[in-house]
Protein backbone atom coordinates (compact mmCIF):
# COMPACT_ATOMS: atom_id res chain seq x y z
CA UNK A 1 0.00 0.00 0.00
CA UNK A 2 1.32 3.45 -0.95
CA UNK A 3 2.33 5.59 2.00
CA UNK A 4 1.73 9.32 1.87
CA UNK A 5 4.31 10.21 4.49
CA UNK A 6 7.04 11.37 2.06
CA UNK A 7 4.53 13.60 0.22
CA UNK A 8 3.25 14.99 3.52
CA UNK A 9 6.79 15.59 4.80
CA UNK A 10 7.65 17.57 1.65
CA UNK A 11 4.74 19.96 2.03
CA UNK A 12 5.79 23.28 3.66
CA UNK A 13 2.80 23.19 6.03
CA UNK A 14 4.05 19.97 7.62
CA UNK A 15 7.78 20.43 7.19
CA UNK A 16 9.82 19.50 10.23
CA UNK A 17 7.08 17.39 11.76
CA UNK A 18 8.07 14.29 13.73
CA UNK A 19 7.85 11.09 11.56
CA UNK A 20 5.54 9.61 14.18
CA UNK A 21 3.14 12.51 13.67
CA UNK A 22 3.45 12.30 9.89
CA UNK A 23 2.41 8.66 10.12
CA UNK A 24 -0.69 9.61 12.11
CA UNK A 25 -1.60 12.40 9.67
CA UNK A 26 -1.00 9.99 6.77
CA UNK A 27 -3.80 7.84 8.14
CA UNK A 28 -6.19 10.78 7.66
CA UNK A 29 -4.89 11.80 4.22
CA UNK A 30 -5.78 10.93 0.65
CA UNK A 31 -4.64 12.19 -2.74
CA UNK A 32 -7.19 14.19 -4.69
CA UNK A 33 -7.23 15.85 -8.12
CA UNK A 34 -9.41 18.72 -9.30
CA UNK A 35 -9.74 19.72 -12.92
CA UNK A 36 -9.84 23.38 -13.98
CA UNK A 37 -13.09 24.98 -12.85
CA UNK A 38 -13.97 22.24 -10.38
CA UNK A 39 -14.92 23.28 -6.85
CA UNK A 40 -12.92 21.95 -3.89
CA UNK A 41 -15.80 23.13 -1.75
CA UNK A 42 -18.57 25.70 -1.67
CA UNK A 43 -19.75 28.17 0.91
CA UNK A 44 -21.98 26.54 3.56
CA UNK A 45 -20.75 23.02 2.69
CA UNK A 46 -19.65 21.01 5.68
CA UNK A 47 -15.89 21.38 6.16
CA UNK A 48 -14.94 17.73 5.92
CA UNK A 49 -11.46 18.18 4.42
CA UNK A 50 -8.48 20.42 4.74
CA UNK A 51 -6.31 20.59 1.60
CA UNK A 52 -2.57 20.82 1.12
CA UNK A 53 -1.83 21.81 -2.49
CA UNK A 54 0.95 19.93 -4.24
CA UNK A 55 0.41 21.26 -7.73
CA UNK A 56 -1.82 23.80 -9.43
CA UNK A 57 -3.74 26.85 -8.30
CA UNK A 58 -6.92 27.39 -6.36
CA UNK A 59 -9.04 30.54 -6.33
CA UNK A 60 -10.77 31.46 -3.10
CA UNK A 61 -14.02 33.13 -4.09
CA UNK A 62 -16.90 34.98 -2.56
CA UNK A 63 -20.13 34.89 -4.51
CA UNK A 64 -21.85 38.26 -4.72
CA UNK A 65 -25.32 38.75 -6.10
CA UNK A 66 -25.21 40.57 -9.46
CA UNK A 67 -21.37 40.56 -9.53
CA UNK A 68 -21.02 36.80 -9.49
CA UNK A 69 -17.91 35.17 -8.04
CA UNK A 70 -15.15 37.50 -6.86
CA UNK A 71 -11.71 35.96 -6.52
CA UNK A 72 -10.15 37.28 -3.31
CA UNK A 73 -7.08 35.08 -3.12
CA UNK A 74 -5.11 32.58 -5.15
CA UNK A 75 -3.34 29.70 -3.46
CA UNK A 76 -0.78 27.45 -5.09
CA UNK A 77 1.59 24.54 -4.49
CA UNK A 78 3.05 24.59 -1.01
CA UNK A 79 0.02 26.37 0.43
CA UNK A 80 -3.02 25.14 2.33
CA UNK A 81 -6.70 25.68 1.54
CA UNK A 82 -9.33 25.81 4.20
CA UNK A 83 -8.24 27.66 7.27
CA UNK A 84 -11.54 27.67 9.10
CA UNK A 85 -11.93 23.98 9.73
CA UNK A 86 -10.76 24.28 13.33
CA UNK A 87 -13.66 26.52 14.23
CA UNK A 88 -17.29 25.54 14.80
CA UNK A 89 -19.70 25.12 13.06
CA UNK A 90 -17.24 23.46 10.62
CA UNK A 91 -18.76 24.93 7.52
CA UNK A 92 -16.93 26.71 4.71
CA UNK A 93 -17.36 30.45 4.58
CA UNK A 94 -16.33 30.80 0.92
CA UNK A 95 -15.91 28.87 -2.32
CA UNK A 96 -12.65 27.32 -3.47
CA UNK A 97 -12.27 26.49 -7.14
CA UNK A 98 -9.35 25.00 -9.09
CA UNK A 99 -8.03 27.53 -11.61
CA UNK A 100 -6.08 24.80 -13.36
CA UNK A 101 -5.51 21.10 -12.84
CA UNK A 102 -4.77 20.87 -9.12
CA UNK A 103 -3.33 18.00 -7.14
CA UNK A 104 -3.68 18.08 -3.39
CA UNK A 105 -3.72 16.04 -0.23
CA UNK A 106 -7.09 16.02 1.47
CA UNK A 107 -6.93 15.65 5.23
CA UNK A 108 -10.06 14.31 6.86
CA UNK A 109 -10.87 16.97 9.43
CA UNK A 110 -12.91 14.88 11.89
CA UNK A 111 -10.39 12.09 11.97
CA UNK A 112 -7.50 14.56 12.27
CA UNK A 113 -9.13 16.38 15.16
CA UNK A 114 -9.79 13.10 16.93
CA UNK A 115 -6.11 12.22 16.68
CA UNK A 116 -5.12 15.68 17.88
CA UNK A 117 -7.29 15.15 20.96
CA UNK A 118 -5.59 11.82 21.59
CA UNK A 119 -2.09 13.21 21.03
CA UNK A 120 -1.86 16.79 22.35
CA UNK A 121 1.73 17.09 21.08
CA UNK A 122 0.48 16.52 17.54
CA UNK A 123 -2.38 18.92 18.23
CA UNK A 124 0.07 21.59 19.41
CA UNK A 125 2.32 21.14 16.37
CA UNK A 126 -0.63 21.48 14.00
CA UNK A 127 -2.03 24.39 15.98
CA UNK A 128 1.31 26.26 15.71
CA UNK A 129 1.23 25.88 11.92
CA UNK A 130 -2.43 26.76 11.81
CA UNK A 131 -1.84 29.90 13.91
CA UNK A 132 0.96 30.98 11.59
CA UNK A 133 -1.29 30.47 8.57
CA UNK A 134 -4.06 32.48 10.24
CA UNK A 135 -1.62 35.29 11.02
CA UNK A 136 -0.55 35.45 7.37
CA UNK A 137 -4.17 35.38 6.19
CA UNK A 138 -5.05 38.08 8.68
CA UNK A 139 -2.27 40.35 7.40
CA UNK A 140 -3.32 39.74 3.80
CA UNK A 141 -6.94 40.54 4.64
CA UNK A 142 -5.96 43.79 6.36
CA UNK A 143 -3.84 44.88 3.41
CA UNK A 144 -6.63 44.08 0.97
CA UNK A 145 -9.20 45.89 3.11
CA UNK A 146 -6.87 48.88 3.29
CA UNK A 147 -7.07 49.27 -0.51
CA UNK A 148 -3.37 50.17 -0.69
CA UNK A 149 -3.54 51.30 -4.28
CA UNK A 150 -6.35 53.78 -3.64
CA UNK B 1 18.09 70.32 -21.72
CA UNK B 2 18.00 73.79 -23.22
CA UNK B 3 15.83 75.42 -20.57
CA UNK B 4 18.26 74.39 -17.82
CA UNK B 5 21.06 76.37 -19.42
CA UNK B 6 18.99 79.51 -19.31
CA UNK B 7 16.48 79.46 -16.46
CA UNK B 8 15.78 76.26 -14.50
CA UNK B 9 12.21 77.41 -13.85
CA UNK B 10 11.46 77.98 -17.54
CA UNK B 11 9.64 75.03 -19.13
CA UNK B 12 10.41 73.88 -22.67
CA UNK B 13 7.35 73.39 -24.90
CA UNK B 14 6.73 69.75 -25.83
CA UNK B 15 4.12 68.29 -28.11
CA UNK B 16 2.08 65.13 -27.58
CA UNK B 17 3.04 62.56 -30.24
CA UNK B 18 1.00 59.69 -28.89
CA UNK B 19 -1.54 59.07 -26.14
CA UNK B 20 -2.35 55.56 -24.91
CA UNK B 21 -5.05 54.73 -22.38
CA UNK B 22 -3.65 52.33 -19.78
CA UNK B 23 -6.64 52.12 -17.42
CA UNK B 24 -9.86 54.07 -16.98
CA UNK B 25 -7.98 57.05 -15.50
CA UNK B 26 -4.35 56.52 -16.50
CA UNK B 27 -2.70 57.51 -19.76
CA UNK B 28 0.77 57.22 -21.26
CA UNK B 29 1.94 60.19 -23.30
CA UNK B 30 4.88 60.20 -25.69
CA UNK B 31 6.29 63.70 -26.10
CA UNK B 32 8.78 65.48 -28.37
CA UNK B 33 10.17 69.04 -28.27
CA UNK B 34 8.05 71.46 -30.30
CA UNK B 35 11.22 72.98 -31.76
CA UNK B 36 12.56 69.56 -32.72
CA UNK B 37 15.81 68.02 -31.48
CA UNK B 38 16.89 64.87 -29.73
CA UNK B 39 15.31 65.31 -26.32
CA UNK B 40 17.55 64.99 -23.27
CA UNK B 41 19.32 62.15 -21.44
CA UNK B 42 17.83 60.92 -18.18
CA UNK B 43 18.48 58.17 -15.67
CA UNK B 44 15.90 55.59 -14.52
CA UNK B 45 13.86 56.97 -11.64
CA UNK B 46 14.21 60.65 -12.48
CA UNK B 47 11.19 62.90 -12.98
CA UNK B 48 10.13 65.97 -14.91
CA UNK B 49 7.92 68.87 -13.94
CA UNK B 50 5.05 68.90 -16.45
CA UNK B 51 3.30 72.21 -16.91
CA UNK B 52 -0.17 72.74 -18.33
CA UNK B 53 -0.26 76.38 -19.28
CA UNK B 54 -2.75 78.28 -17.14
CA UNK B 55 -3.51 75.28 -14.93
CA UNK B 56 -0.35 74.30 -13.07
CA UNK B 57 2.69 72.11 -12.79
CA UNK B 58 3.20 68.61 -11.33
CA UNK B 59 6.17 66.25 -10.92
CA UNK B 60 5.79 63.09 -13.02
CA UNK B 61 8.30 60.25 -13.24
CA UNK B 62 9.78 59.46 -16.60
CA UNK B 63 8.55 56.03 -17.64
CA UNK B 64 10.32 55.58 -20.98
CA UNK B 65 13.51 53.85 -22.03
CA UNK B 66 16.66 55.71 -20.88
CA UNK B 67 18.51 54.29 -23.89
CA UNK B 68 16.00 56.04 -26.16
CA UNK B 69 15.92 59.57 -24.72
CA UNK B 70 14.57 61.00 -27.97
CA UNK B 71 11.19 59.68 -26.85
CA UNK B 72 10.02 61.30 -23.64
CA UNK B 73 7.39 59.07 -22.06
CA UNK B 74 5.22 59.83 -19.04
CA UNK B 75 2.40 57.82 -17.52
CA UNK B 76 -0.09 59.96 -15.65
CA UNK B 77 -3.14 59.18 -13.51
CA UNK B 78 -5.91 61.76 -13.47
CA UNK B 79 -6.24 62.60 -9.78
CA UNK B 80 -6.08 66.40 -9.56
CA UNK B 81 -6.68 69.45 -11.74
CA UNK B 82 -3.27 69.37 -13.45
CA UNK B 83 -3.01 65.62 -13.92
CA UNK B 84 -6.59 65.55 -15.25
CA UNK B 85 -5.63 68.26 -17.75
CA UNK B 86 -2.51 66.29 -18.78
CA UNK B 87 -4.59 63.15 -19.27
CA UNK B 88 -6.99 65.18 -21.40
CA UNK B 89 -4.28 66.23 -23.86
CA UNK B 90 -4.64 64.98 -27.42
CA UNK B 91 -2.10 64.29 -30.12
CA UNK B 92 -0.55 67.60 -31.18
CA UNK B 93 -1.36 69.44 -27.93
CA UNK B 94 1.41 71.28 -26.12
CA UNK B 95 2.67 71.28 -22.53
CA UNK B 96 5.75 72.56 -20.73
CA UNK B 97 8.56 70.29 -19.51
CA UNK B 98 11.30 71.02 -16.98
CA UNK B 99 13.85 68.43 -15.93
CA UNK B 100 15.09 65.82 -15.52
CA UNK B 101 15.36 66.02 -11.76
CA UNK B 102 16.12 63.78 -8.82
CA UNK B 103 18.34 60.93 -7.73
CA UNK B 104 17.86 57.84 -9.92
CA UNK B 105 17.61 54.12 -9.12
CA UNK B 106 21.11 52.79 -8.45
CA UNK B 107 21.08 50.42 -11.43
CA UNK B 108 24.67 51.28 -12.28
CA UNK B 109 25.75 49.90 -8.89
CA UNK B 110 23.71 46.72 -9.33
CA UNK B 111 25.87 44.57 -11.68
CA UNK B 112 26.66 41.30 -9.94
CA UNK B 113 23.51 41.51 -7.82
CA UNK B 114 20.15 39.78 -8.04
CA UNK B 115 17.63 42.57 -8.57
CA UNK B 116 14.05 42.59 -7.29
CA UNK B 117 11.86 45.25 -8.83
CA UNK B 118 8.69 45.61 -6.76
CA UNK B 119 5.89 47.93 -7.80
CA UNK B 120 2.31 48.60 -6.80
CA UNK B 121 -0.34 50.42 -8.81
CA UNK B 122 1.10 53.24 -10.87
CA UNK B 123 4.43 52.63 -9.11
CA UNK B 124 5.38 50.52 -12.11
CA UNK B 125 5.87 53.72 -14.15
CA UNK B 126 8.91 55.06 -12.21
CA UNK B 127 10.59 51.63 -12.18
CA UNK B 128 9.92 50.81 -15.85
CA UNK B 129 13.04 52.73 -17.02
CA UNK B 130 15.07 50.66 -14.52
CA UNK B 131 13.61 47.46 -16.00
CA UNK B 132 14.57 48.66 -19.51
CA UNK B 133 18.08 49.40 -18.28
CA UNK B 134 18.47 46.02 -16.56
CA UNK B 135 17.11 44.03 -19.50
CA UNK B 136 19.34 45.89 -21.98
CA UNK B 137 22.33 44.77 -19.91
CA UNK B 138 20.91 41.44 -18.77
CA UNK B 139 24.18 39.43 -18.57
CA UNK B 140 25.57 41.84 -15.97
CA UNK B 141 23.00 40.86 -13.33
CA UNK B 142 22.00 37.74 -11.40
CA UNK B 143 18.33 36.83 -11.09
CA UNK B 144 15.94 39.54 -12.19
CA UNK B 145 12.44 39.46 -10.78
CA UNK B 146 9.52 41.85 -11.11
CA UNK B 147 6.71 41.72 -8.58
CA UNK B 148 3.79 43.92 -9.53
CA UNK B 149 0.43 44.37 -7.88
CA UNK B 150 -2.70 46.37 -8.57
CA UNK B 151 -6.21 46.60 -7.21
CA UNK B 152 -7.91 44.66 -10.04
CA UNK B 153 -6.87 43.26 -13.44
CA UNK B 154 -8.38 46.38 -15.03
CA UNK B 155 -5.94 48.54 -13.02
CA UNK B 156 -2.80 46.90 -14.38
CA UNK B 157 -0.71 49.25 -16.53
CA UNK B 158 1.61 48.25 -19.43
CA UNK B 159 -0.26 44.97 -19.91
CA UNK B 160 1.24 44.28 -23.33
CA UNK B 161 4.74 44.85 -22.04
CA UNK B 162 4.12 42.71 -18.95
CA UNK B 163 3.11 39.87 -21.18
CA UNK B 164 6.24 40.33 -23.35
CA UNK B 165 8.43 40.36 -20.25
CA UNK B 166 6.73 37.21 -18.95
CA UNK B 167 7.71 35.51 -22.19
CA UNK B 168 11.41 35.98 -21.51
CA UNK B 169 13.41 33.12 -20.04
CA UNK B 170 15.79 35.44 -18.16
CA UNK B 171 13.27 37.58 -16.29
CA UNK B 172 10.64 36.31 -13.84
CA UNK B 173 7.49 38.39 -13.63
CA UNK B 174 4.93 37.94 -10.85
CA UNK B 175 1.68 39.84 -11.16
CA UNK B 176 -1.04 39.94 -8.55
CA UNK B 177 -4.29 41.80 -7.92
CA UNK B 178 -6.28 42.37 -4.74
CA UNK B 179 -9.49 40.97 -6.18
CA UNK B 180 -10.70 39.69 -9.53
CA UNK B 181 -13.88 38.59 -11.18
CA UNK B 182 -14.35 35.33 -12.96
CA UNK B 183 -12.03 34.94 -15.93
CA UNK B 184 -8.81 36.20 -14.34
CA UNK B 185 -6.36 33.30 -14.32
CA UNK B 186 -3.54 35.15 -12.62
CA UNK B 187 -2.68 35.50 -8.97
CA UNK B 188 -4.90 37.16 -6.38
CA UNK B 189 -3.22 38.36 -3.20
CA UNK B 190 -0.97 41.12 -1.94
CA UNK B 191 2.50 42.10 -3.16
CA UNK B 192 4.44 41.33 0.07
CA UNK B 193 3.22 37.72 -0.10
CA UNK B 194 4.77 37.21 -3.53
CA UNK B 195 8.27 37.96 -2.25
CA UNK B 196 8.44 34.38 -0.97
CA UNK B 197 8.17 33.17 -4.58
CA UNK B 198 11.09 35.25 -5.84
CA UNK B 199 14.51 33.65 -6.19
CA UNK B 200 17.34 35.70 -4.78
CA UNK B 201 20.38 35.55 -2.57
CA UNK B 202 19.60 38.02 0.25
CA UNK B 203 23.29 38.83 0.69
CA UNK B 204 23.64 39.83 -2.95
CA UNK B 205 20.31 41.37 -3.78
CA UNK B 206 19.20 44.88 -4.51
CA UNK B 207 15.50 45.74 -4.28
CA UNK B 208 13.85 48.69 -6.03
CA UNK B 209 10.47 49.39 -4.46
CA UNK B 210 7.88 51.86 -5.68
CA UNK B 211 4.21 52.15 -4.85
CA UNK B 212 1.77 53.48 -2.30
CA UNK B 213 3.19 54.05 1.20
CA UNK B 214 1.35 51.15 2.86
CA UNK B 215 2.47 48.73 0.21
CA UNK B 216 6.08 49.88 0.47
CA UNK B 217 6.06 49.63 4.26
CA UNK B 218 4.89 46.01 4.30
CA UNK B 219 7.08 45.11 1.34
CA UNK B 220 10.21 46.50 2.97
CA UNK B 221 9.32 44.67 6.19
CA UNK B 222 9.06 41.40 4.27
CA UNK B 223 12.34 42.02 2.43
CA UNK B 224 14.12 42.67 5.74
CA UNK B 225 12.54 39.50 7.18
CA UNK B 226 13.96 37.62 4.19
CA UNK B 227 17.46 38.86 5.00
CA UNK B 228 17.94 41.82 2.66
CA UNK B 229 20.21 44.54 3.97
CA UNK B 230 18.39 47.82 4.50
CA UNK B 231 21.05 49.68 2.53
CA UNK B 232 20.27 47.47 -0.48
CA UNK B 233 16.56 48.29 -0.42
CA UNK B 234 15.71 51.43 -2.39
CA UNK B 235 12.37 53.18 -2.14
CA UNK B 236 10.94 55.95 -4.29
CA UNK B 237 9.09 58.53 -2.21
CA UNK B 238 6.34 60.83 -3.30
CA UNK B 239 5.71 64.32 -1.96
CA UNK B 240 4.03 67.45 -3.21
CA UNK B 241 6.64 69.42 -5.14
CA UNK B 242 6.79 72.92 -6.49
CA UNK B 243 10.24 73.92 -7.70
CA UNK B 244 11.84 70.51 -8.24
CA UNK B 245 15.20 72.08 -7.45
CA UNK B 246 15.44 71.84 -3.66
CA UNK B 247 14.65 75.53 -3.14
CA UNK B 248 11.06 75.88 -1.99
CA UNK B 249 10.82 73.14 0.67
CA UNK B 250 7.39 71.86 -0.38
CA UNK B 251 8.65 68.31 -0.59
CA UNK B 252 10.65 68.35 2.62
CA UNK B 253 10.81 65.07 4.54
CA UNK B 254 12.76 65.64 7.74
CA UNK B 255 16.23 66.74 6.66
CA UNK B 256 15.64 65.79 3.02
CA UNK B 257 14.18 67.50 0.01
CA UNK B 258 12.56 64.65 -1.90
CA UNK B 259 13.00 66.45 -5.24
CA UNK B 260 16.75 66.93 -4.85
CA UNK B 261 17.91 64.24 -2.39
CA UNK B 262 15.40 61.70 -3.79
CA UNK B 263 12.91 60.61 -4.93
CA UNK B 264 14.95 57.39 -4.71
CA UNK B 265 16.48 56.74 -1.29
CA UNK B 266 18.23 53.78 0.29
CA UNK B 267 15.79 52.61 2.95
CA UNK B 268 18.31 52.80 5.80
CA UNK B 269 18.71 56.53 5.09
CA UNK B 270 15.02 57.40 5.34
CA UNK B 271 13.78 54.64 7.61
CA UNK B 272 12.99 56.87 10.60
CA UNK B 273 11.16 59.41 8.46
CA UNK B 274 9.47 56.74 6.39
CA UNK B 275 7.85 55.25 9.47
CA UNK B 276 7.02 58.57 11.15
CA UNK B 277 3.31 59.33 10.88
CA UNK B 278 3.61 63.03 11.61
CA UNK B 279 5.63 63.93 8.50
Amino acid sequence: METLEPVLAAHPFLQGLDPRHLKIIGECASKVNFSAGEFLFREQDEATNFYLINHGRVAVEIFRARRGPVNVQTLREGEAVGWLWFGKPYHWHFDARAVQLTRALALDVKSLMQRCDQDPQLGYELMKRYAHMLAVQFRVAILQLGDMYG
Amino acid sequence: MCSQLTDPMLPTPYQVLKRVRETKDTFTLTLAPVKGGQGFPFAPGQFNMLYIFGVGEVPISISGDPDRPEKLVHTVRAVGAVSRAICGLKKGDTLGVRGPYGVPWPVKAAPGYDVLVIAGGLGLAPVRPAVYHLLARRPEYGNLELIYGARTPEDLVYRRELSLWRGRFDFRVHVTVDAARNGWRGNVGVVPNLIARARFDPEQTMALVCGPGVMMRFTVQELVNRGLKMENIYVSLERNMKCGLGLCGHCQLGPFFVCKDGPVFPYDRVRDWFLMREV
